[in-house]
């Protein structure tokens, strides 16, 4: 399957996957390809390298998407028939957008925006960026003006804390904990009984008055808004689990990354959520097949002085490494998948930071099985 | 290097995937080495440190120090448990009603940054000569292999930022007291760890301006993986020419695979180059590990190479 059929008649694809993998220029590859096909596509990216932000024209946050010109798109390689939409997602922006929207007025947005609490659970806390693109991903996907979406995710460290974080801080904007806290008569005071007064002298004796006092303010401010995040919560979440939507891992072939995806893999099973495949990028494919290393010196001595041919050699010895381990790590991905599912994109020469560079990849993302096996082929022979 | 670790808490940060655990460890090898009774100390329960010690995957004991190699100590630091350690310690039975209390747990866990204060609060813990654990001894340095860039910097901003909400009290007494610590360069240190690429760079780059916004310095730069440099530029034709004459499929993978590597090479250069610039002196080199994954040997030569570095 190439990633035209995974994606067949969806209109969402998420690209999951820990840092340092290639998520970002992955993501963009697929929506270019998908836009290629015809589609109106809009990428949605996080924090993309400036060389391929400037490719793509991103050169200042908007928090909407834009077009991507199509000048910029005519490499006479491949010809895009639809659209390419792209955005970079600005987080506090979009949290604060989701309060206005939210929000019975605008003075109350207001004072939302300037309490304390709020601010550090806009902009420091690990989530708020996992939250917002989500948020802003149900939000293009409510307006309907595009064929397909394809979320960049946060460059977190770990895959699942996309999935995790937006559920932390929503569950603290429902505030249900601290106000059965607060609340003598709420859940929190009838559940502990009698112990309740004492803990609670405790809370603030351990936290300190004036933050309780801070995040019962912040909590007044929300007062029935706390509901609306629930619902959208819901919303959102219900999003995530349509069959239009689709999680699509993206990994490296080194161990860790793919002990991830996995993991990143199990879960969204166990969660019932899409799952379209896997995009393998770096792959060092093996090279030296049954033949046997000496033969490479042999080969090498009769085209190179000696010295340089030794070297040749060693960094093919030092490639070999790593091609095994890349070998061993997918055969390790491949018995937890099904294989029809796993697209593989070598090791290239270069960083991609450019639309010739996305190219170079959209051949191994939406060539048909068969020229896909010949690129790598062509690699190997 | 030497003033690094004269430090007693280092915050070990870096994009995702640089290999900011493998980093933390060679270094915690290397002050053990140096007789420092030293820790590494992981947050978010990723337990990669661990996971470099054993052979597959890695499934250990959370939350206790664990002996690595004589000498080097690691820890996964959960958040939830550093908020019963520290409500038991600081409140004794209300503390352990409270912490036990699974409305309470909610609470705590989803108010914001109180996950990353109760993790650097733990880190605090270890890095003080009197232990507020019962029993535990002291270690000469703790190294954190802290989150990835933007969310690291957001951990040391934490406890400042917890001592201004809060004002008064426990908390901001706490928060307080770890600022002033991060805040203190004889006691801290913050080391950055980047693959020479566009991005790790960038982030590196941008790192220098935001610590700096906090008075923080960034005191080492590691650029991780770092392809060794086989062929000088005019051999480059001899191997596109060798390319073209030989009639063996080997002989040409093997050219392909050195002017790959070759390209790469110089592109990682580039990138280290730009990064040295900006950093001024602040920067060692650790070699690219060709090995199916990164064990105890491969640790332990990067531990030397880091040693070499610094002469």
């Amino acid at each position: 399957m190439n990633v035209a059929e995974m994606l067949e008649g969806k209109r969402v694809c998420v690209c999951a996957g820990s840092g340092g993998v290639g998520k970002t220029t992955t993501s963009a590859s697929i929506a270019l390809g998908m836009a290629a096909t015809g589609a109106k596509v809009a990428v949605v990216t996080i924090d993309p390298a400036n060389r391929l932000a400037n490719a793509l024209g991103l050169e200042r946050l908007e928090n909407e998407p834009r077009r991507v010109e199509p000048e910029r798109l005519e490499t006479g390689s491949l010809e895009v028939k639809g659209e390419l939409w792209a955005m970079m997602l600005d987080p506090k922006r979009t949290f604060d957008e989701l309060i206005e929207r939210i929000a019975p007025d605008a003075a109350r947005a207001e004072e939302i925006k300037a309490n304390r609490v709020y601010s550090e659970l806009s902009t420091a806390v690990s989530g708020s960026q996992e939250l917002t693109a989500i948020a802003k991903l149900y939000e293009l996907d409510q307006e309907h003006e595009f064929d397909l979406l394809v979320l960049d995710t946060p460059p977190s460290r770990n895959a699942l804390e996309f999935l995790d974080a937006p559920n932390r801080i929503n569950s603290f904007l429902e505030g249900r904990a601290l106000k059965a806290f607060m609340k003598p008569t709420g859940f929190g005071f009838r559940a502990l009984g009698r112990g309740a007064m004492p803990l609670l002298g405790g809370l603030r004796r351990i936290t300190g008055i004036d933050l309780i006092t801070d995040l019962t303010v912040f909590f007044q401010l929300l007062g029935d808004m706390t509901g609306d995040f629930s619902q959208r919560a819901a919303q959102v979440e219900q999003l995530l689990r349509d069959p239009t939507t689709a999680f699509l891992l993206v990994t490296s072939a080194a161990r860790e990354p793919i002990d991830e995806a996995i993991w990143f893999g199990q879960r969204l099973e166990a969660d019932g959520l899409p799952f379209a495949g896997v995009v393998v990028n770096r792959v060092h494919h093996d090279l030296l097949g049954d033949r046997e290393p000496r033969e490479v010196r042999r080969s090498l001595a009769r085209v190179l002085p000696p010295g340089l041919a030794v070297r040749v050699a060693e960094n093919f010895r030092d490639y070999h490494v790593l091609a095994r381990r890349d070998d061993h790590n997918l055969a390790r991905l491949s018995g937890q998948l099904d294989e029809r599912r796993l697209l593989l994109v070598p090791q290239l020469d270069d960083d991609v930071h450019d639309i010739e560079g996305l190219l170079r990849i959209h051949r191994y993302l939406f060539g048909s099985q068969a020229e896909r096996d010949r690129l790598i082929d062509d690699l190997v022979a | 290097m030497s003033t690094v670790l004269d430090k007693r808490l280092l915050f070990v940060t870096g994009k995702g995937g640089v290999g900011k655990s493998t980093v933390a460890t060679a270094l915690g090898l290397l002050a053990a080495r140096h007789g420092l009774r030293t820790i590494v100390a992981e947050l978010a329960s990723q337990e990669r440190v661990q996971g470099l010690f054993s052979s597959e995957g890695g499934e250990g004991e959370q939350f206790r120090e664990m002996e690595l190699a004589p000498g080097l100590f690691t820890i996964s630091i959960d958040p939830q448990q550093a908020m019963e350690e520290y409500l038991r310690v600081k409140a004794g039975p209300f503390g352990q009603a409270l912490g036990s209390s699974r409305l309470f747990q909610a609470f705590a866990m989803a108010t914001p940054g109180m996950r990353e204060l109760l993790s650097i609060g733990k880190v605090w813990e270890l890095a003080q000569l009197h232990r507020r654990t019962r029993g535990a001894a002291p270690y000469d340095l703790v190294i954190v292999d802290a989150p990835a860039t933007g969310h690291g910097v957001g951990l040391l901003r934490t406890p400042r930022t917890f001592a201004e909400i809060a004002r008064v009290g426990p908390i901001a007494h706490q928060g307080h007291t770890i600022a002033e610590t991060i805040a203190d360069p004889e006691f801290t240190g913050v080391v950055a760890v980047a693959t020479p690429e566009e991005m790790p760079v960038n982030e590196t780059m941008a790192l220098v301006d935001e610590l700096a916004r906090d008075s923080l310095a960034l005191d080492l730069v590691i650029v991780n993986a770092l392809y060794p440099a086989r062929f000088e530029p005019d051999e480059v034709d001899e191997l596109s020419q060798a390319l073209t004459r030989t009639r063996s499929a080997l002989a040409r993978s093997a050219l392909r695979a050195a002017l790959s590597e070759h390209a790469r090479a110089a592109t990682q250069r580039e990138q280290r180059d730009r990064l040295r610039e900006r950093v001024d002196g602040r920067l060692v080199e650790l070699p690219y590990v060709f090995a199916d994954h990164v064990g105890l040997p491969q640790l332990e030569s990067l531990s030397l190479a880091l040693e070499e570095s610094a002469l």
